[in-house]
């Protein structure tokens, strides 16, 4: 099977500072990988990168394209990669008001990358909307409301059919279930494991919160001032950690 | 369908001195289709230690562990995933879900996980709930408000509602009545009839008597015991 | 006249408006930015138009200023004084008689020809503005055809109103490929910017951008397979002239409610009452004015 993004070397500086330093791996269809670490580790660093909205200074990122195979999204022309990025690929923002037209009813911000793909009747753009925010627990009365008028809860599964429905391969996700109540979280991270697995979904979620990764990730990369210092199958990674740091970012979590 | 060949373990402790910790040593065993081992000894003398090394969890420091063809000390993550959605099975002693969903689909997940229809897979999840006794009411509930032992059989369905051909079991019938001992038993009994392949770790000596046709002490493979 | 260069600005800044024109023609629907000059009148009264008006204009022009289609509203008055002072130009209320027409908000019933070029006024020439504030982000989306967020506007406007509510600045497409703020001339008005065998020029002084559609220009009005666009007016005739065609302007005649409805081009109404058309109302009308 071809890995649906293969990422080889990436190593982006701010000035003399390392932001991410050499980063390498493969992510295949369906898979979910976490990375981990502080703030400042470099992992958005590396996400960003990978979504195409930093340029790093030196590495590849090929993704599998549907037409033409494997590709190097950093070389190629900045039309085509903005077209992965509102076709084949999604980006979950941590605040919702980064990834949604606040200004825009619910209908119109999932219905935009349908439009943008050349949709061109109001009808099936509006079904198409309603039965996405069924998805993602939105109920259909509140098709026509902004999100201002949402919960943080809502906002953030109003992004996450925002992002969904032109049938993504890959989501990039920095932070998804962050600054929300824990009983919130909770749904979201229910309706993104379904999500995930029904529509066979590869993603790279940045967070810094382990039960997060324990619940969505079949793989784990663990960050540290910009150098990738563990990676593994997420339970294993987090049950036997072999670096030290590691072992100190599990060790530090509170019990409840 | 498992064989474990001289395989070590060694926890480092990095933030704690560096202290290298070696906690077993030459381990081997080999369970055949249809067969059931159980793992002995003391608290902490590493049953558990060498089950999560089976299931992957557990990197193991040297030698080969083969499950179903694959060599779990070697293989990368994607592997053992597969093994573990395709070969192997393991039901352990506590039950890891996320919040809110309902227990028929914690049940049914392993099956939708390898694509099996959706009313195929909720038939299962059905069929063994009201065999391990848990009040229907309940089904549509999350198991994380539940009681241990309610827990506990949740997990047990869950581990039986694929037929893998590899299975971990680690005390399945800790806490639980008689009557569902007895069925949890029986589910042993018929996952060892269609050739299954069981390590478990059973406190409870009857049980271990009736399904296990094998017992491997592993004090054995305490470094320096031998 | 002497007192001013002819039509007012120096002939280097006419030469830099010209450039920006034939760019805007070699590139239609394409925001050309130039280096708009202070003008003797507030921004918003048409400083963009003057300038491009006084780029193109010749001492042979004869010119026609509208407001709102009408030649006589102070806006239209002014810029015609301006420019019978500083360029010496002939001017007229007659469209079929300009060479030069500058116009805030219509386009003319009268159908154009091949020796006319329409001057617009502009205020906002970015029609993305309203989703996305950022110039950056907005110049990026129309060199790369990102124009899904201009459906966007129009599928609020339905999912609000049930209906394309959007009545004047109407976005439309050219040549299928820029899409285009109009000016806010009136959606009954878009059909007429396609294939029109007139040069059409638009200046926004404030936002100094200059845009144009060469003569004979595809321009299509954006709208959605199940809600098409509909060039619509008040369901009325000119109670003045008759014209069941033209586009009206409601107008409040008493304290009680009184209303009519009469043509906005002043000009077309006059020489179609002079022609022998009347309305309803002609009759009324005359006699007030008389009176």
């Amino acid at each position: 099977m071809t890995p649906l993004l293969q990422v080889r070397n990436i190593t982006k500086h701010y000035g003399a500072r390392l932001g991410c330093g050499d980063v390498s791996f493969d992510l295949y269809p369906g898979e979910v990988m976490g990375i981990v670490g502080e703030s400042g580790s470099g992992k958005s660093t590396l996400l960003g990168c990978l979504a195409g909205q930093l340029a790093p200074d030196a590495g590849e990122v090929l993704f599998d394209t549907r037409a033409e195979g494997p590709r190097d999204t950093l070389t190629m022309s900045e039309p085509e990669r903005r077209m992965l990025s509102r076709t084949d690929w999604a980006f979950v923002h941590q605040h919702a008001r980064d990834g949604l037209r606040m200004g825009v009813s619910a209908g119109g911000n999932v219905g935009e990358r349908l439009m943008a793909v050349g949709a061109r009747h109001y009808g099936d753009i509006r079904a198409q909307a309603v039965d996405w925010l069924g998805r993602v627990e939105i109920s259909a009365d509140r098709v026509d409301d902004r999100p201002t008028a949402f919960s943080g809860g809502m906002q953030q599964r109003l992004q996450i059919a925002r992002n969904l429905v032109t049938g993504p391969r890959l989501v990039f996700m920095d932070e998804p279930t962050g600054g929300l109540d824990v009983s919130v979280q909770a749904r979201l991270l229910d309706l993104l494991r379904g999500l995930v697995r029904e529509m066979g979904l590869s993603a790279i979620i940045v967070t810094h919160d382990l039960a997060v990764v324990r619940l969505l990730a079949d793989r784990l990369m663990v960050m540290k001032d910009g150098h990738v210092v563990e990676t593994g199958l997420t339970d294993q990674v987090l049950d036997d950690p072999q670096h030290g740091y590691t072992q100190l970012l599990v060790s530090s979590v509170l019990q409840v | 369908m498992i064989e474990i060949e001289n395989v070590s373990k060694t926890f480092t402790l990095h933030n704690q001195g560096s202290a290298v910790i070696p906690v077993m040593e030459g381990a081997t065993l080999a369970v055949a289709p249809g067969d059931c081992v159980a793992l002995t000894g003391e608290s902490g003398a590493g049953k558990s230690t060498l089950m999560r090394m089976i299931y992957g969890n557990y990197l193991a420091a040297s030698g080969r562990i083969v499950v179903g063809g694959v060599d779990v000390a070697a293989a990368s993550p994607r592997e053992i995933l597969e093994l573990r959605r395709d070969t192997l099975g393991y039901v352990s002693q506590f039950l890891r879900v996320v919040p809110r969903v309902p227990t028929l689909d914690v049940v049914a997940e392993p099956l939708l996980a390898v694509g099996r229809p959706r009313d195929a897979a909720l038939d299962r999840a059905h069929e063994l709930l009201a065999r391990l006794n848990i009040p229907e009411r309940l089904w549509g509930l999350s198991p994380t408000t539940f009681s241990g032992g309610e827990q506990q059989r949740v997990n047990i369905a869950r581990g039986f509602a694929r037929s893998y051909p590899a299975l971990l079991l680690d005390e399945p019938t800790a806490s639980l009545d008689a009557a569902n001992r007895e069925t949890v038993l029986c589910l042993i009994e018929e996952a060892k009839a269609r050739g299954a392949a069981i390590v478990g770790i059973f406190h409870d000596e009857a049980a271990r008597d009736r399904v296990c046709d094998r017992v491997i002490d592993v004090s054995a493979f305490t470094p320096g015991s031998a | 006249m002497s007192d001013y260069n002819f039509a007012y600005l120096d002939e280097q800044t006419k030469r830099m408006i010209r450039r920006a024109i034939l760019k805007g023609l070699a590139v239609p629907g394409y925001q050309v930015p130039f280096a708009s000059r202070e003008m003797p009148m507030p921004y918003g009264w048409g400083t963009g138009g003057v300038q491009v008006s006084a780029a193109v204009m010749v001492p042979e022009d004869r010119f026609k200023v509208i407001d709102q289609g009408a030649d006589d509203t102070t806006n239209a008055v002014s810029i015609r004084k301006f420019f019978e002072r500083t360029a010496g130009v002939e001017t007229t209320e007659e469209t079929a008689q300009a060479s030069v027409i500058q116009t805030r908000h219509r386009i003319p019933e009268t159908p154009l020809n091949e020796d006319q070029i329409l001057v617009y006024q502009v205020p906002i020439p970015e029609p993305l503005r309203f989703l996305e504030p950022r110039e950056t982000e907005t110049r990026k989306m129309h060199s790369l055809e990102e124009y899904g967020l201009m459906h966007v506007k129009l599928y609020e406007d339905i999912s609000q109103h049930g209906a394309i509510a959007t009545s004047y600045a109407y976005p439309v497409k050219v040549e299928g490929r820029y899409v285009m703020d109009p000016s806010p001339i009136p959606k009954f008005d878009n059909p007429k910017l396609s294939g029109c065998p007139a040069i059409q020029l638009f200046g926004a002084g404030r936002e100094q951008r200059i845009y144009a559609l060469p003569p004979y220009t595809r321009v299509a009005s954006l709208d959605f397979e199940d809600y098409p666009f509909d060039p619509s007016k008040a369901d009325h005739p000119c109670d003045l002239c008759g014209a069941e065609d033209s586009y009206l302007d409601e107008v409040i005649t008493d304290d009680a409610g009184g209303r009519m409805f009469a043509c906005s081009d002043t000009d077309y109404c006059r020489a179609r009452r002079e022609a022998g058309h009347a309305g309803p109302r002609a009759t009324a009308q005359h006699e007030e004015a008389g009176a």
